[in-house]
Order: C-alpha cells, then structure tokens, then sequence
C-alpha cells in the first residue's frame, strides 16, 4: 500500500498494471482432463493470445501466473508447492478445474480437496472441466486483479458480492 | 458354451484345479497357489494354447462379499435383477472363490488361436505371497507391482517390488476393503 | 546405477592420465511441459545416450476404482469418462457394455450403432490430440494448431448429441441418455471433410518432412514379440505388425458388420506408429460413415393416432391432473436437454429390461408405474442390482485393449471394477523403448505412447 500515493505514482502503477495484465507468462501445470480444455483455450478457436497470455512459459523462473489445471493429488502436492516457491513475485494462481477449486468428486485417500489447502489461490474457476469461455472470464477476472495490485496491494480482497444480481 | 480351456488345463493339471465355471461365456479355472507357474507356463508354451498375452493381474478382496450395509432406509428394495428366461443364465457363478480373503485374478488371451482364459488364485489372509510371472511375461512386472501397491500381496521372485501408485511413505493398502475411502496421509499439511 | 568408465587421453602422451567418466543422472520430473500429464523419468546418461531409465507414474492415482465402490452402477460412468479423457466415450462404452454382460442384457441394434459412431469420433479425436502434441514437441506448432481446430469441430459435434465436449457421460447401463438429433448426418458430413482437409494438410507437411522423418524413424523401436510380452495392445502393437484389433478379433456391438481394415506397420519405430494413427484417423472416418447409412430408424411413434407433439411442461400439468388418455402416445417436447429421450426414442435406444434401464420421460412424468421405475433405479441405496458374478469386456480403446473387470455380489455397488488400462503396458516398456537412443528421442518416443494420465494412473 502507497503510504502517499501521489498523482505520479499512482498513474505508474496503473502503467505497470496494464502491461503486466496483458503479458502474462503462465506456467500451466497440467495434470488431468482440464488439461484438453486449456489446449482448447490456447489454441485458435477460443484464442487466448489476443489477451496476451499466449506463451505458455515451462519454467517456474519465468512464468508469473501458475494455471494449477487438473487434479492434485497428495504424490503431487510437495511437487506443486516446490514450483510455487521457484516462483518470483508477483505471482497469482490459477484454480483451473473444480478439482483443484475443491477437490471435485474425487473424495478419497489420493487426492487434495482444493489447492487452496496448499496455496494461497487468486482465481477460482470452476467446471468439470471448464468450458474455454469460463476460462477465459476467470482469465480477465486475473487480469482485473493484476491491474490493481500495486495499488491495492499483493492479495486484495475477494470481489464484493452484487447487491442486486444484474444479467 | 464351449468349455475347451478349462477341460484342457483340468485335465493336464488335475490336482492344481480347485473349480472352473464360464459365467456368460468367460472361462474360469480355480487354481491353488503351488500350481500356478506351471499352469502358466504351459497355457504359454502349448501350441494349441499359446496364450502369449499376459492381459491383466488383480485382486478381489472378498472379506465383505454380500455383507456391505445398504445406504438406504428401504435397505433390501432394490431392483434385483434375477435371471428370468429372458436373460441368459447359461452357467451360474459359483460364489467367491474358496473361503480365502483375497483373489489373484490373471487373464490371458492368445492372439494366434484368439481365445481368453482366466485364473482365479484364492490367498488367504495369513499368508498373502504368491509366486510372481515376471520371468514369463514382462508385463507381469508393473501389474504385480500395483497388486502390491493396492492389496499388499507380495510375489516371490519379483525383481522391484515396491510401490506404484501411491508414495512410498503411505501406509497401507488402499483397495483392501477395510481401508476408509477418506483416509488421507498427506505429505504435505494443509496450510490452512 | 554408476560405472566407472576409465579413458586414456592419447594427446597428452607424457603423462599417462585416466580420465574417470561417470553416467550422469537426470531427472524429467513430474512437472514438465504440459501436454503428456505428469510422470517421472530418471534416466542415466552416457554423454547423449541413454543407458538405463527408471520410470515412476503415479501422481494422478485419482482412486477411480476405490470411488466406483462407493457409487451406484451408473455413477460409475462420469469416473469412467475421466479416464481416457480424449476419447471418454469408449471408455463410457466399455463399462456400460461390460455391466450389460454382467445382468445379461441386451441393447436394441440403433443403440449400438449410435454407441460405434461416437466411439470412433472419440478415436479421431484421440488421435489428433495424440499427433498433435508429438508434431508440436518436435517443433511443427502449426499441425498441433490444426489438429486442435479439427479436434473442436469434432467436439461440437459430439456437443450436439450429448450436450457437453470433452467428459460426456453418454451412455447408461442398459442404454443411452438420448437419440442423435435428427439431423446428424449433415453436420458430421461437413465436419468430416473438414477434418480430412486437415489430415491432408498435415500429411503434406509432416510425412516427408526432412526433420520429422530423421526425429522419428528408426528411434522407440521395439519388436512384436517384446511387444505381447509386455501386454502392449492397439497401435502401439499393430506398428510393429502384430495384426491385434479387439474390434476385428473379438467383436463387439456392431463392428462385425461394419468394413473397415485395420492399419498395421512393419518396423515398430516411432514412424509406423504416427502413420497407423493418421490411417486409423481415415479408417475411423469410414466406420462411421458406414454407420449413418446403415442405422436403422430412429423415432417409433408408439401411437400414430394420437402421436402429437406436447410441450413437456403441459404433458407434466395433464399427467398431474390424471389426464392420461390425452397424452399417452404423445411425443414431449422438451428442452434441449432433455432432446432425444422422449418417448418414440426411447425404443430404439434403451434395452427394454425394465429393471436396468430408465423409462421415457413421459412415463416418468406420466404415470405411477414410470415414476416407480425411475425411482428405483436413480434414488441413492436402490438402484440396479445385478446378479452375483464376475464378467470381463474388452473394448478397443485409443490405446489399445481397455478391459473391465467387474464383481458383483447383488448389491446397489458394484463390488469391483478393475480397468484394465491400455498405455500401462506401454509405460511398463518405456526403458525398453529408450534403451540406447538418446535424450533427443525421449521427446517423439514418449510422444507416441501416448500416455494419458487419467488411464495410466486411474
């Protein structure tokens, strides 16, 4: 937080914010089925590039977003968790996909019910697997938040609830 | 339907077979535990078998067959399908394999006479080793390896018996039935 | 595993030095670039040659089989979707067929018809991942894009009939959800040629490509008889020229009187098997083109008289009312979910077991005897209860041989499902197949095993 944001400043992390917003370097940690559902995304007919998050970046060094895209279970969590904290700030996370949201249907021995158990997560994107269009609102969503994070902060709080639910 | 497998291998093996059926058409010999290599190594090597296809390796845990508690209140109204005339019976299963806890289930298939067979090896719960066919098919090796991983039967003779699926720190076998489906042993805690 | 290699450096003759050489150890860990799931491959290394690999799978064991436990028969089905989850409908196929063997069963012919068509436009769809993704590694990004734009016209496809892309959850244990919309034949015609322009496209760009035939031929090898002794099956095995197709060898649903010829390789490298997949692709085409015209008729009018249409909300209002002669014989017209299930469907689609399979919906919604039976098949604890034993089905997966294996003992769950997964047999070879290539042929080699995660770790 600006302890005395000026006119300057605050016009420089709006800057900053735009071009981090539209050049995001994400690293898609695929596991499972949402995997074919990121392809879909990143690929011609729902074209994630024109948001500027089309080069996916396969080292934790030099991506800043990590999409955590299909089932985590307890074999890969110390492996996930590793990856995270390769990662230099900023950095969000993704929740692609219910199972890393809340465990999915998968309630057994094997699985973590919910990243967030293990993360902290900024977007959470439901589905099973999610259809690309909802993948790429929970992507603008990311992008909303990452416009304002010099100014409100690393983690701000979670989007306020509508008072009257416009369609 | 037609029973050829299991008249050949009861009749090569008299004393290993314990029971055989072909509920809906797929044959099934009983075996006890000692006469499993042979039985295998034959079905590969005769020429009329030739089951050169080791398709899969796994076990049943029988210990709550037919005792599981209903999950409703009307516990015993389902829709119990009995064979009528209209449904095919043919041969009826004969029930679990011996009064053993676990199954060693293997297929095979011959993909030059085209035929299946399946052996059944009853284990019992005090003493729950089994000869391995690595040497035989090299598929056995990570099957067998899961049947460890899942049910802790061990199978003597195996060149890397140990865990597949699930992380060396689990302890356990998950797919025995008295394991609870939510057990979890994480590796790493839950942050919050 | 190290071994001490000594050399003895010949240019600097003077002194007689040894130079110690030891293999190094390098780890393709789990997380690595995306399109193959997660497996770990530890390999030892003489310079660029592999000399020894250890493979370590295991990081998506999801508990399908604990969960298909705790589930009731048809709950099974959403799990079974998630196993090979670019052809899920074969895997939806596979257990609702084995569990039909189980009660005994059997389904009306358009039914498996249906059954075949979408299973084979799961199989392209399958392969083109597969292609794609190994073009893609090899640096060829523009077939990977073209697979994938091929890859969401057949999704759409599939969207038509079953409502959702990728984890469809189509079939039922006696049956399907719903009929294929009445006009299917079009849009699949449109989209065939679409996706044949697409094969041809990257056929031209990838088959006599300098760097892809040098990538891929002659590395992976692995001969027929090492192939069946580790249970490898489906293209995998028929590049090697093992001629072994579950759908010719032991048939099942309808293929027998479908004509289609099974693509099989000579050499067992990573060429032969990228070329059955594209012929397979063509072949898979055919099979369903020779389904559209085969199929026997869809819509049965139960009564021609009075066999109008009524909206379904106003059939529900009538059957509340006890007005059931109006609309008996009717055809409901509902909305898009529920197209394709109403009742002049449902004969040709459903078995007409009555204790397996779901009544129409205007006989749930109409009378008392179709919502009993709805009841009793869908409430948590009832549900379908077969017969004790235990059957074993074999379908042709993508990757092969995909069995289930199930024990009953005449409860509402059943007592074990066992998949018998086709791309384990091949991860089990990976050392085989790597053994003496270098590190450069992991990437084509692993790219052509195809290995799913979901079916590999279950």
């Amino acid at each position: 937080m600006q302890s005395n944001p000026s006119f300057l400043t605050t016009r420089l992390d709006k800057a900053i914010g735009w071009a981090q917003k539209y050049s995001i370097f994400q690293y898609p940690f695929v596991t499972a089925c949402c995997g074919m559902e990121y392809m879909a995304t990143a690929c011609s007919h729902y074209d994630v590039d024109r948001f500027g998050a089309g080069l996916p970046r396969f080292s934790p060094r030099q991506a800043d977003v990590l999409f955590v895209v299909g089932t985590i279970s307890h074999k890969m969590a110390p492996v996930l968790t590793r990856i995270h904290d390769q990662m230099a700030d900023p950095k969000w996370v993704v929740a692609f996909g219910v199972c890393t949201c809340t465990g999915g249907f998968y309630d057994n021995y094997a699985t973590v019910m919910g990243i967030d158990t293990l993360l902290p997560v900024d977007v959470y994107i439901p589905g099973c697997p999610p259809r690309p269009e909802m993948v790429l609102d929970g992507l603008m969503k990311l992008q909303d938040k990452i416009q304002d994070h010099r100014a409100n902060g690393r983690r701000a709080e979670p989007e306020a609830r509508p008072e009257v639910f416009e369609v | 339907m037609s029973k050829a497998l299991i008249q050949t291998v009861t009749d090569q093996f008299p004393d290993a077979v314990i029971a055989s059926h072909a509920y809906r058409g797929d044959q099934t010999v009983v075996l006890q535990r000692d006469g499993l290599v042979d039985v295998a190594s034959y079905l590969k090597q005769q020429p009329d078998l030739q089951m050169n296809l080791l398709v899969d390796v796994t076990a049943v845990d029988y210990s709550v067959f037919g005792k599981q508690p209903a999950t409703a209140f009307f516990a015993s109204s389902g829709v119990q399908v009995r064979p009528t005339s209209g449904i095919p019976d043919g041969d009826p299963w004969p029930g679990p394999p011996a009064e053993a806890r676990f199954a060693v289930v293997y297929h095979f298939y011959s993909t030059v006479h085209k035929h299946r067979l399946r052996l059944v090896i009853p284990i019992e719960e005090s003493d729950t080793e089994l000869d391995s066919l690595t040497p035989l098919w090299s598929a056995a090796d990570w099957l067998e390896r899961e049947v460890w991983d899942m049910y802790g039967i061990r199978f003597r003779g195996h060149p890397n018996l140990k865990r597949i699926l699930m992380y060396e720190e689990f302890k356990g076998h998950p797919l025995r039935k008295d394991y609870p489906v939510n057990k979890r042993q994480p590796l790493i805690g839950p942050i919050n | 595993m190290e071994t001490d290699k000594t050399i003895n450096t010949d240019a600097t003759s003077e002194s007689s030095q040894e130079l110690q050489t030891r293999d190094m150890m390098l780890n393709v860990g789990p997380a690595h670039p995306a399109m193959h799931g997660i497996v770990r491959i530890v390999i030892d290394l003489n310079g660029e040659q592999i000399e020894h690999t250890d493979v370590e799978i295991g990081y998506l064991h999801r508990g399908f089989e604990k969960m298909s436990e705790q589930v009731d028969y048809n709950g099974v089905i959403p799990y079974t979707d998630r196993l090979n989850y670019v052809s899920p409908l074969i895997n939806n196929m596979g257990y609702c067929m084995a569990v039909e063997k189980l009660v005994g069963i059997s389904v009306p012919a358009r039914c498996h018809y249906i059954r075949v068509i979408l299973s084979e436009i799961s199989r392209i769809g399958d392969h083109l991942t597969c292609v794609g993704a190994t073009a893609m590694e090899l640096g060829a990004f523009t077939v990977f894009l073209y697979m994938i734009k091929a890859r969401e016209y057949l999704w759409e496809l599939v969207e038509k009939v079953t409502g959702a892309r990728m984890t469809v959850s189509y079939c039922r244990v006696g049956g399907l959800k719903a009929d294929l919309p009445a006009d299917f034949s079009e849009p699949c015609a449109e989209v065939f040629k679409e996706v044949r322009k697409v094969i041809a496209e990257s056929d031209k760009l990838l088959t006599r490509n300098r760097i892809f035939v040098d990538r891929m031929d002659g590395t992976g090898i692995i001969t027929a008889e090492e192939a069946i002794s580790y249970g490898i099956t489906g293209p995998f095995l028929r590049a090697t020229g093992e001629e072994y197709d579950v759908r010719k060898d032991c048939p099942y649903a309808v293929y027998d009187q479908l004509p289609f010829d099974v693509p099989v390789g000579t050499r067992g490298d990573n060429m032969d098997r990228y070329l059955v997949r594209m012929e397979e692709m063509e072949q898979s085409m055919q099979i369903v083109e020779a389904a559209l015209r085969d199929i026997p008729g869809g819509a049965v009018l139960v009564n021609s008289e009075t066999g109008r249409e009524i909206p379904a909300a106003e059939m529900v209002d009538l059957a509340k009312m006890g007005e059931i002669e109006s609309i008996s014989g009717g055809c409901a017209v509902a909305g898009p979910t529920l197209e394709g299930s109403s009742g002049p469907h449902h004969l040709s689609i459903a078995s007409d077991e009555k204790r397996v399979s779901l009544p129409a919906k205007e006989d749930a919604y109409g009378n008392i005897e179709g919502l009993m039976r709805q009841f009793k098949l869908v409430m948590m604890g009832h549900g379908l209860r077969p017969p004790e034993g235990e059957v074993y089905f074999p379908v042709e997966g993508a990757n092969g041989e995909l069995g289930f294996y199930i024990v009953s003992d005449a409860a509402g769950q059943a007592y074990r499902v066992r998949v018998r997964p086709p791309c384990f047999a091949i991860m089990s070879a990976l050392p085989l197949l790597l053994q003496g290539d270098m590190i450069a042929d992991i990437i084509p080699t692993f790219g052509s095993v195809n290995m799913i995660g979901g079916e590999l770790d279950r």
